[in-house]
C-alpha cells in the first residue's frame, strides 16, 4: 500500500427544505427583529458604477408549474468585469458593489426579480474575454443539491458566439436556455427544471 | 481579514458519488425538480473560484444565540441548551476562514416559524430559529441553541425528520456554496428518514451525524456538539500558468 493522501471528502448536500426562509431570509417570512435586513436583497447603491438592470423569472418543474419556495442567489463581475472578491487578483472591484444578491421566487406568482448592473466581461482561463454572464445557484425543497447555471445576455449576440462556455453545449438547441431576452432595462430569464426546455445546468 | 495569501486554483471536481443524485423518488417532492439531462461540465473559471466576501462587521451580537437574539428582554427559549461547534474546513485539511454560516431549525417541539407549517406543536414565543456566524481565520465557529425536536412531514404517510440543524456555508469560491443539515449522535430516526437516505453513501450520511463533545459543555448550562463541515478542494495554482489552447 501507498501513503494515503490524506484527503478528506466533501460534506453531502441536503435540500434546502420548505423552510430555507428563515434561515436565509427571515425578514421576507416575518421573523424580524433578528437580523435589520435580509443578506444580499439589495446588490446595489447610489454610487454603484455601470447599468442599471432587473432580471426577472420564474422557476419551473417538470410539470410546468412555478416553484413559489425556490431561493436564488446570483453572483456577477462589476460593469468592468472584475469581482469583489479575495481571489480576483486583477484588480480592485467597485467599492460599491459585492456582486451577490438572493432572492425568494414569490409565494403566490413565482417570480423572482433581481435589481443589479450589466456585468463586464472577464477572462476565460487562457484569456479570451468571456461574453458577460452572470453566475445562477438555486435552492429549493426538493432539489437535492444547489443548482449552478449561467444567465448570458441577449443583446450580446456577438460576445456570445465567442463564449468559451457556450461553445461546449453539444446540442446547440439547448444554448438559448441561458439567454436572457431583453426589454427596456429588464432582461427575461426563465429557469426549466426539467422537460423539453431544460435549463442546461453546470457542473462546475 | 487573515494575511493568508489568497488562492486562486480551480476547485476539484465534485465527488457526486456521496452526494444525492438528483431524482430520488422516495422523497417524492424530487420527481418534478430534478433535472433529467446532464451537467455540463467545466473546469472553474474566475466566475466560480471567486465567491462573496462577508465581513464579520455584518454579525450582530446574538446572531450566534438562538436561545436569546428572538426572544423578549429577560426571556429565553425552552428546551435542551446546546453548544454546536466545530470547525470549516476544505477536502484538503486547510481551514477556511471568513466562511459565512447560516443556520436554521425547528424549535425544541419540532414546530418551525412559517407560515407553511401545519404542525399542531406549540410555537415558542421566544424561539425565531434562525442565527449565523462567521469562521475565524482558521475555521472554527460556535453558536448556541436548543436541541430541535423531530416532526412529521407529508410524503409517506407516516415520515418523520429526525432532529437536525439545517446550514447554508459559503467558502471562498461560489461553486463551493453548500446547504447540508447536521444531525444528532445516537438518534435513531436518522436511518429512517428519506430525506437522510437520498444520500448513496454511509460514510457520507456519518458525516453528517454531529458527535457529543462533553470536553466542550458549559457546565450547569449547556452540553456540546461537534460538527466539522468540508468544502471542496482546490488546486495550488503552481505549475498551472500554461495557457491552454482550444
Ligand atoms: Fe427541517
Amino acid at each position: 500500500m501507498a501513503q494515503s493522501l490524506g484527503i478528506l471528502k466533501e460534506s453531502a448536500s441536503q435540500t434546502a427544505g420548505p423552510y430555507v426562509h428563515i434561515g436565509l431570509l427571515p425578514n421576507f417570512v416575518d421573523i424580524k427583529g433578528v437580523y435589520e435586513s435580509d443578506l444580499g436583497s439589495a446588490m446595489v447603491n447610489e454610487q454603484t458604477k455601470g447599468e442599471r438592470i432587473t432580471i426577472c423569472g420564474k422557476v419551473f418543474d417538470g410539470a410546468g408549474a412555478p416553484l413559489r419556495d425556490a431561493l436564488i442567489e446570483i453572483w456577477q463581475a462589476d460593469s468592468q468585469g472584475f469581482y469583489n472578491s479575495h481571489s480576483e487578483l486583477r484588480g480592485t472591484a467597485d467599492p460599491n458593489f459585492t456582486g451577490w444578491g438572493r432572492q425568494p421566487t414569490h409565494m403566490e406568482s413565482g417570480e423572482f426579480r433581481f435589481e443589479t448592473i450589466k456585468p463586464g466581461r472577464v477572462p476565460y482561463k487562457d484569456g479570451r474575454l468571456m461574453a458577460p454572464h452572470i453566475s445562477f445557484w438555486i435552492v429549493a425543497r426538493g432539489i437535492n443539491i444547489g443548482l449552478h447555471t449561467r444567465m448570458y445576455f441577449g443583446d450580446e449576440e456577438q460576445a456570445n458566439s465567442e463564449d468559451p462556455l457556450l461553445a461546449r453545449i453539444e446540442h446547440r438547441v439547448r444554448v438559448s436556455t441561458l439567454i436572457a431576452s431583453r426589454e427596456g432595462n429588464n432582461y427575461g430569464f426563465d429557469i426549466y427544471l426539467q422537460g423539453d426546455r431544460e435549463t442546461v445546468f453546470l457542473d462546475i | 481579514m487573515s494575511n493568508k495569501k489568497p488562492e486562486t486554483g480551480a476547485f476539484w471536481a465534485r465527488d457526486h458519488t456521496r452526494h444525492p443524485p438528483a431524482l430520488t423518488p422516495t422523497y417524492k417532492t424530487s420527481v418534478l425538480r430534478s433535472p433529467q439531462k446532464a451537467l455540463l461540465s467545466l473546469d472553474g473559471t474566475l466566475s466560480e473560484i471567486t465567491g462573496p466576501v462577508f465581513n464579520p462587521s455584518i454579525l450582530g451580537e446574538l446572531d450566534n444565540d438562538l436561545i436569546h437574539n428572538y426572544a423578549a428582554p429577560g426571556e429565553s427559549a425552552i428546551g435542551e441548551r446546546i453548544i454546536v461547534h466545530g470547525r470549516v474546513v476544505d477536502e484538503r485539511g486547510k481551514g477556511v476562514s471568513g466562511a459565512l454560516l447560516e443556520f436554521w431549525q425547528a424549535n425544541a417541539g419540532g414546530r418551525y416559524r412559517h407560515k407553511k407549517e401545519t404542525y399542531l406543536a406549540a410555537i415558542d414565543p421566544n424561539f425565531g430559529g434562525c442565527g449565523r456566524t462567521i469562521t475565524d481565520e482558521d475555521g472554527y465557529y460556535r453558536f448556541r441553541t436548543v436541541r430541535p425536536g423531530a416532526y412529521p412531514w407529508p410524503n409517506g404517510v407516516n415520515d418523520w425528520r429526525p432532529a437536525h440543524i439545517h446550514f447554508s456555508v459559503f467558502g471562498h469560491g461560489f461553486s463551493q456554496r453548500l446547504i447540508t443539515q447536521m444531525y444528532f449522535d445516537g438518534d435513531p430516526m436518522i436511518w429512517s428518514c428519506p430525506i437522510v437516505k437520498t444520500i448513496p453513501d454511509k460514510a457520507a450520511i456519518e458525516q453528517l451525524i454531529a458527535a457529543l463533545d462533553m470536553n466542550n459543555t458549559i457546565p450547569m448550562d449547556a452540553r456540546a456538539y461537534k460538527f466539522d463541515i468540508v468544502l471542496r478542494g482546490r488546486r495550488s495554482t503552481l505549475f498551472e500558468n500554461r495557457l491552454e489552447g482550444n
